[in-house]
């Protein structure tokens, strides 16, 4: 059931809710976090269609935040939306006038007690996570780098800002090719000297991937651009020759292993939803993010700006880190 | 509304008995911290004898499927099947390709699909046939070559045990258990063996198939599957238990009255008449699932999760395990007789095909054990087990002492039980607290109310097959979830003298389909002056009270909300 309250308070909201909670026979009590989501009215449906998905694996209380018409007087509008598509609660919430500067009171009311928060950027991050309004709300804070016009500023920015806590969506769709190239580092293999990523000129994933790989392997790893989709191929330099991982069609890897068949590893893109639920998963520090997004910083990324045409030869190269250099 | 992908998820929640075994420890990419990496198995060649069988088709092959849709199978991962049909390899696909659209838990992916057909072989042959192994052993060295599977193997016998001397003598002939020397680099590969019960039929039996095995794989090679230590609510006990400082004080007799352990099956024995006369319900169920239901409920607890201390726990309190000084008056036992069963008019077990008239195997058994400890020091634990009953439903009760001065008036607390914790193992996974509270109004009347934790509400929205679970374990080479000999054969010492009493001295009582089983098992509780939890409602000792919180699962009841899929179990739209 859908309640639309204009002009209102999260005093009414409250209410409301439970109205409606007794109305549905006691729905939703096993919440198990609350997400706040803070978008614009063109972002919204698709975030809070994601944000109801991934809410099938973690139920949660789901708060829009939308601000609108910030010369208008301020006023809050409420949608609330039970028992519907989600197994949780979600309540979006728009704010109009001076109100848009101070959401935080309107969400703080409403927040589910006794169990975590977490707060979305769906779209363009705040400079410091944390210390927006919203932010400074939540245990775990998830912005998405790649939805900016230039994501490597963004990530940038977000290395400059972190706090424990703050998660980045690159790095999320990070994890298949992380799982899939420590997997094949797994097998007994000769030493490896040097790694490389190609991908699209913008993708941050990219950029974390090289970054983690240098730093775990304390090797060189370079990142070229390639036509895409994502990220095209992953490779180590070894003694008896390159192990590759190439994936062109965004859907299915295949590994190529010097004197070996070639073998095939389903390696999809993910949507919104999945990287979400996984996001929500583990809501403490991800403290391997924050090393590696803190070596991406040692890298000039004005380098690879320079070489913003599409090309495919330029590369830019993450050293290892200072501490385990030669 | 499904979702998409619940394909590529991490490892489940909840995993509370392991510590990351990393693959390669020196694999620098692996971080202990780095828990978005799922722990996925090496390289390695599965190697499966009795495709053709239910358990195959159901369950392993789904499972196998499952795990490369979460991405938890190493590239190059190779299923061999060995069976005595006229197959090719192509043939062997189809079937597997078949079992997976019906019964994996996951969505079905073409890509992923593809992935896990390349390493698809089959070798056609009967178990004494030489060139058959030779065979098979040519096609996982090739395997070895091609896809890198690093010579390691797992052998899956899921076939009867009478085949196993043939089929592990034929492995060690053709050279298939023989890890081989070390490599250059210090690695020896694998050999891991998976057993599935019946773990024997006695302690002799149990002895002599060991043996069996033992002769050719080293004890720490050997998996014995009992698919209840899959699945997440019987690896929550250790959560629960270890994990929180709130139930620990009151674990023991100070506060515990008694324990019920139940694993009640709506179904007869269906096609397993075969398998089943002779056997019954003590061997089938009590002397494997239910006998480590009580261990992970009784046992002290375990310096760590690791195999060995896991393992040790369980044996300790395994050995304290005492029998009832009368078998008589401590164990019951029963035959479904005709009746009806969930709406449905059913065949008693004598009357079932394939079965004798005059058999005397049980389809029914309860047992009460006492644990001999301090901590457990006459506190019973009743177990109970049989076919065609009320309901399906498996769970570990404990039922606390009454408070021992109740400051009300009698009639206040007329409708007032014991307090009890229930751990619900299947179906509806969860935990259910149930205690007394005031019933709202000016009187003070004081009911039994329910306090509920469910899985499917908390967490995710279907958690991993508990095969899924184990076989990546296997695959791994993480043992703590799997009983050693030494549990097998605690289990049947502990058995063993009640299956003598009851062949020596008694028949089975009839009790009717579709019931809570025979007389005498409430005759055993009522001598004792308790009574068993109804199989009624799931967690319920008496009819439901009206509930704390409702399912999100429940389909809406508002009109113009949209439809609901139930989430939880099986899912129906791939």
């Amino acid at each position: 059931m859908t309640i639309d309250l204009t002009d209102t308070t999260t005093g009414a909201i409250d209410q409301a809710l439970t109205e409606a909670r007794r109305r549905l026979g006691g729905m939703t009590l096993g919440m198990v976090l609350t997400l706040i989501i803070v978008t614009d009215e063109a972002a919204q449906y698709d975030a809070i269609r994601a944000a109801n998905q991934a809410a099938r694996e973690h139920p949660c209380r789901v708060l829009a935040v939308i601000t609108r018409k910030p010369k208008a007087d301020s006023r809050l509008d409420a949608e609330i939306r039970v028992g519907e598509a989600s197994p949780g609660e979600t309540i979006v919430l728009r704010m109009y006038g001076p109100l848009g500067q101070h959401a935080d009171s309107v969400v703080a009311p409403l927040l589910v007690p006794d169990v975590p928060v977490v707060t979305w950027w769906p779209d363009e991050a705040p400079e410091i996570p944390a210390k927006h309004p919203l932010g400074a709300l939540a245990q775990r804070r998830v912005t998405d780098s790649a939805a900016s016009e230039s994501p490597r500023e963004v990530l940038a920015a977000l290395a400059a800002g972190y706090q424990p806590g703050d998660t980045d969506f690159a790095w999320t769709r990070a994890t298949p090719w992380r799982s899939l190239l420590a997997a094949t580092l797994d097998q007994p293999h000769p030493a490896v000297t040097a790694g490389e990523l190609a991908a699209e000129q913008d993708n941050p994933t990219a950029d974390l991937i090289a970054a983690w790989l240098s730093l775990r392997l304390e090797v060189p790893a370079s990142r070229t651009v390639s036509g895409g989709p994502g990220i095209t191929e992953a490779e180590f330099t070894t003694m008896d020759g390159d192990i590759r991982i190439t994936r062109y069609d965004g859907r299915t890897a295949t590994l190529a292993w010097p004197g070996r068949t070639d073998r095939r590893v389903a390696l999809h893109r993910r949507d919104t939803a999945e990287l979400l639920a996984e996001e929500l998963r583990r809501l403490d520090p991800d403290e391997v993010y924050a090393e590696t997004l803190r070596h991406i910083d040692v890298s000039p990324p004005a380098e690879l700006a320079a070489a913003s045409e599409p090309a495919t030869d330029e590369q830019f190269v993450s050293e290892p880190a200072a501490e385990f250099g030669e | 509304m499904n979702m998409p992908n619940a394909g590529t998820r991490g490892p489940a929640p909840a995993n509370p008995g392991v510590i990351a075994a990393g693959v390669d420890p020196d694999n620098p990419l692996r971080d202990p911290r780095d828990r978005r990496i799922p722990r996925v198995a090496g390289p390695c060649v599965m190697v499966m004898f009795g495709v053709t069988g239910d358990l195959a088709r159901k369950k392993l092959m789904p499972a196998l499927y499952d795990l490369a849709n979460r991405g938890l199978l190493p590239p190059g991962f190779s299923l061999v099947g060995f069976a005595r049909r006229d197959w090719e390899d192509e043939d062997f696909a189809q079937i597997t390709y078949e079992s997976v659209k019906e019964y994996a838990r996951t969505p079905f992916r073409d890509t992923v699909w593809q992935q896990l057909q390349e390493g698809v072989r089959f070798v056609p042959g009967e178990f004494t046939d030489d060139a058959a192994f030779d065979q098979l052993a040519a096609t996982v060295r090739q395997l070895d070559a091609e896809r890198g599977t690093g010579g390691n193997y797992a052998f899956y016998l899921s076939i009867p045990p009478k085949f196993f001397p043939t089929v592990v003598q034929q492995l060690k002939r053709s050279g298939l258990s023989d890890p081989g020397p070390e490599d250059a680099d210090g690695h020896t590969p694998w050999r891991r063996v998976v057993i599935e019960k019946p773990f024997g039929r006695d302690l002799e039996t149990a002895k002599e198939l060991n043996d069996i095995v033992d002769a050719v794989f080293p004890a720490h090679s050997v998996f014995r599957i009992d698919h209840y230590l899959g699945k997440e609510t019987v690896q929550n006990i250790l959560a629960l238990r270890f994990a929180n400082t709130l139930y620990e004080p009151i674990w023991n007799r100070s506060y515990v009255d008694h324990v019920q352990i139940t694993m009640s099956e709506d179904i007869g024995i269906g096609g397993r008449a075969g398998y089943y006369d002779g056997i019954g319900a003590a061997r089938d169920v009590i002397q494997n699932h239910l006998l480590q239901l009580l261990a992970l409920t009784a046992m002290e607890e375990p310096v760590s999760f690791d195999a060995d201390s896991l393992r040790q726990e369980k044996e300790k309190v395994l050995s304290a395990v005492r029998l009832p000084a009368d078998l008589a008056l401590g164990t019951a036992r029963g035959q479904y007789a005709a009746g009806w069963q969930g709406g449905r008019q059913v065949a008693g077990y004598l009357e079932e095909e394939g079965i004798p008239a005059d058999s005397r195997t049980e389809t029914y058994a309860a047992v009460r054990l006492s644990v001999d400890t301090r901590r457990w020091a006459g506190v019973p634990f009743y177990l109970r087990t049989g076919k065609r009953l009320t309901r399906r439903m498996t769970e570990i009760a404990l039922i606390f002492q009454r408070a021992p001065h109740l400051p009300f008036a009698a009639t206040d607390t007329k409708e007032l039980g014991k307090n009890a914790l229930v751990i619900r193992v299947q179906p509806d996974e969860g935990v259910t607290v149930r205690f007394g509270s005031k019933v709202p109004g000016s009187a003070m009347e004081v009911r039994d109310v329910n306090m509920d934790f469910a899985y499917g509400e908390s967490f995710t929205e279907s958690s991993p097959e508990a095969y899924e679970r184990l076989i990546l374990d296997v695959l791994i080479g993480d043992p703590p979830l799997f009983p050693r000999q030494e549990e097998v054969e605690l289990s049947w010492r502990i058995l063993d003298p009640i299956e003598q009493f009851w062949a020596e001295n008694t028949k089975p009582d009839q009790y009717a389909s579709g019931g809570a089983g025979p007389a005498s098992a409430d005759a055993m509780m009522a001598r004792d002056g308790r009574a068993w939890r109804r199989l009624l409602s799931p967690g319920g000792t008496t009819p439901r009270t009206p509930r704390l919180r409702a399912r999100w699962q429940k389909p809406p009841i508002i009109s113009g909300a949209q439809g609901n899929q139930g989430l939880r179990g099986k899912r129906t739209g791939k």
